[in-house]
């Protein structure tokens, strides 16, 4: 039987698979916006899980709404990335150090 | 209440407009600029006139304060008002004086450049000495004399584009900056031991002070705070050796020189004495102290006046000797003589000035009484008001200057009697400096007025060019009504106001309660009395059968005699020319300032400068403390990559270890 428990580990590796995307990635800054995305989606994943074993259907309400915001943020993303690219000439993340003090 | 619109009226008039010309001057023209200011000066003349008139008639007495400035713990500081018989003829005299100038300078500035600028600037004079005159309060005081002292920098340097006038006036703000310093370390002294600086909680509090010593030194306190004091006054009123910026201020426009470095501002620091005598006349040190300072003034700087050629200043040194008189007269303990003098100085004095002043205005602005000469039949007004000034000053009986002089050598020899410290020198001085006065003051008259018409064949030695464009000889003239009229108007006082106010200032008691007396001059005054010899007919006819009207006459006859031949004059110089020598270096005070004491503070300015501020400020502080955050950021800077990646890696990496952290702190 599948409990709750193992909904919740799911989103957590899902969560986990996201932030190392983030961490380890030095080549490709889609790839972070695609982990971004993917963090969202581990979250709402607890959401749903919580809703349905809870009986509260609020949870997947909610998730609606934050798919929606996530489909903006990753239009807003994608247009900076854009804009990026045409200054830059690359998506390479390691050209794009100029926080360096 | 309404007296006390009456003060403020007095205090404001020409503050409003000093601030109307001085912001719109360009705007409302000259006409109605100067038109302006005479009137605020008016208005306080008049109001001043009815609080004199209500002081003589019924004893007005007022002290309060007008506004709270500020207040500090339990210590309140306020703008006051202290209307007494001193206040009322300090007010009088400072008023009329500033009117005559006021409208003296219709005439003598016609024509200059800043004309607006130069009546802001005298009626911003007016009411800051207003302000120092009518405080009741240390801190007041010290706001109108800074406030005159800056007039008195911004007058002398009126003519800012020529040199020697920027020179004189930076010269007397720095000197005055030296008495400055003693002044507010004295008032400090008296914030620190009386615990406020209102005069009558002051006075009140003297009697507990009047045991304690200073820091565990021997000192009074009362004595130091005295002398702190008076180091300020020595300053302002041009004491020695604080002296030197006097002469040279007579850069400033002549009107400026008669209102301010004459017959006001530099006796403020006898009138602040004077104003504070209760407390002085608890220290018989700081009273020796002030009248040999003073008898050095009155004789050996009116020596000076001896060789001086510009007419100027020999008026310049004949205000540093009476100014000596004055101080000598406080020395001595008696401190209305000092005022008395100080107002009949202020008349005939100011007289003196504006007569100078027409006789510069009448010879197209020279100044060097050797191309002068023979003038008295083209300026007959200026000529007759120039003998009364100087028989006034020299001390020649029934004139003004002789009542205040003649009480300040009784005031000294009395002194003497009593045994005050150093008086055998105090009363040698005063009575040598009766000779030098009448002596150098016509020696002047004699030069300017009589002999030689020298301006005729002089023209050609005229260094630099002639102001109003002439090139033949320079043909004098006598000066316009405005000048004239402040003239015969100032000279009635000097011939009069001696024997009208004798009974008010010497033996009368209408300063009791306000300036006190020294018990040993309150004797004599009260024996004299008894005697019936202090009444100005009294004191004349004693006068015939005493030393200081013959040595006055002597002096003017030793002028007379120099005047007729030069080769008497020249005798006299051959047989003491190591002292002419020194005399024409003015003692080597000069000297001592510019070559000795300013190098020497500019010396040590520049050590403290280099090792504490170059070194251990900048060097140290400032820059070590850059230095160790720049060492430190080097190696911490490492740590910035620039990718944001590695930034949220660690970022999540610390919220993780806070989260373990915590988690572990509640499982606890």
């Amino acid at each position: 039987m599948i409990g709750m428990n193992h909904y919740l580990i799911l989103s957590a590796i899902l969560f986990a698979i996201s932030v190392m995307g983030i961490f380890l990635n030095r080549k490709n800054i889609i790839v972070v916006l695609l982990s971004i995305e993917l963090m969202l989606l581990a979250v709402n994943f607890n959401f749903v899980t919580f809703s349905s074993f809870l009986h509260n259907v609020a949870g997947q309400i909610f998730v609606f709404f934050t798919l929606t915001v996530a489909a903006a943020e990753s239009a807003i993303g994608l247009a900076i990335l854009i804009i990026l690219f045409r200054n830059l000439r690359s998506i390479n993340v390691r050209d794009m150090d100029q926080l360096k003090g | 209440m309404s007296s006390m619109h009456l003060y403020l009226t007095i205090i404001l008039a020409p503050l409003v407009s000093s601030t109307l010309v001085g912001l719109f001057g360009c705007a409302l023209g000259k006409k109605l600029s100067q038109l302006l200011c005479i009137l605020g000066v008016l208005i306080s003349t008049v109001c001043s006139v009815v609080v004199l008139n209500q002081v003589l008639s019924n004893g007005l007495y007022f002290d309060g304060p007008l506004y709270t400035w500020l207040t500090v713990g339990n210590q309140t500081y306020s703008v006051g008002v202290l209307i007494d018989s001193l206040t009322a003829t300090m007010l009088t005299v400072v008023t009329s004086v500033s009117l005559m100038v006021h409208i003296y300078t219709i005439g003598y500035m016609a024509g200059e450049d800043g004309y607006t600028r130069f009546f802001s600037y005298i009626s911003l004079f007016t009411f800051m000495m207003i302000m120092l005159v009518m405080s009741n309060n240390f801190i007041q005081l010290f706001f109108g004399w800074e406030g005159v002292g800056l007039v008195s920098y911004l007058l002398i340097g009126f003519y800012f584009k020529r040199e020697s006038a920027i020179f004189a006036n930076l010269k007397a703000f720095l000197i005055n900056r030296i008495g400055d310093l003693g002044f507010l370390l004295g008032i400090g002294l008296v914030l620190a031991y009386f615990g406020t600086l209102n005069y009558a909680e002051v006075f009140a509090k003297l009697n507990e002070i009047t045991g304690q010593t200073f820091l565990g030194t021997g000192w009074s306190v009362i004595t130091v705070i005295c002398l702190l004091l008076f180091v300020g006054a020595m300053g302002k009123s041009a004491q020695f050796p604080l002296h030197v910026w006097l002469p040279d201020s007579m850069e400033g426009p002549t009107p400026i020189s008669a209102l301010i470095h004459a017959a006001t501002m530099v006796t403020a620091g006898i009138f602040m004495v004077a104003r504070l005598s209760p407390m002085y006349d608890l220290s018989e040190t700081a009273l020796s102290f002030i009248a040999i300072v003073g008898a050095i003034n009155a004789l050996f700087l009116g020596l000076l006046g001896l060789i001086q050629n510009d007419i100027k200043r020999v008026v310049a040194y004949s205000t540093l000797s009476q100014l000596g008189y004055m101080a000598v007269a406080l020395g001595c303990g008696a401190y209305s003589v000092g005022i008395f003098h100080l107002m009949t100085h202020a008349f005939f004095k100011a007289l003196l000035f504006l007569a100078a002043g027409s006789v510069i205005v009448g010879m197209h602005h020279e100044q060097d009484m050797r191309k002068m000469g023979g003038l008295w039949k083209y300026m007959p007004i200026t000529y007759l008001v120039t003998i009364v000034g100087n028989l006034a000053l020299a001390g020649i009986p029934p004139f003004a200057g002789f009542f205040s002089k003649d009480m300040i050598l009784e005031a000294a020899e009395n002194a003497h009697h009593h045994g005050l410290f150093g008086s055998s020198f105090v009363v040698f001085c005063v009575y040598a400096a009766v000779f030098v006065t009448a002596c150098y003051s016509f020696r002047q008259l004699f030069m300017t007025f009589h002999g030689e018409e020298r301006f005729r064949h002089s023209h050609n030695d005229h260094h630099g060019h002639d102001d109003h464009g002439h090139h033949g000889p320079v043909e004098p003239h006598e000066s316009p009504w405005v000048i004239t009229v402040p003239l015969v108007l100032l000279a009635i006082p000097s011939v009069i106001i001696g024997w009208v106010a004798f009974s008010k200032f010497v033996p009368g008691d209408f300063y009791q309660n306000v300036i006190f007396n020294a018990e040993f001059f309150k004797e004599f005054t009260g024996e004299a009395m008894a005697k019936g010899e202090l009444s100005p007919i009294a004191m004349m006819i004693h006068s015939l059968s005493s030393p200081p009207v013959y040595l006055a006459l002597s002096g003017i006859i030793a002028a007379y005699v120099a005047h007729k031949s030069p080769a008497f004059v020249a005798a006299i110089k051959a047989i003491f020319k190591p002292v002419i020598y020194v005399m024409e270096r003015k003692y080597f005070m000069d000297d001592l300032f510019i070559n000795l004491l300013a190098p020497l503070g500019r010396g040590i300015g520049k050590v403290l400068w280099s090792i504490g501020d170059v070194l251990l400020i900048d060097g140290l502080i400032v820059n070590g403390s850059a230095r160790v955050i720049g060492v430190f950021s080097k190696i911490f800077r490492r740590a910035q990559t620039g990718y944001v990646n590695s930034y949220a890696t660690f970022m999540v990496l610390g919220i993780l270890i806070l989260l373990t952290f915590c988690t572990g702190l509640i499982l606890h």
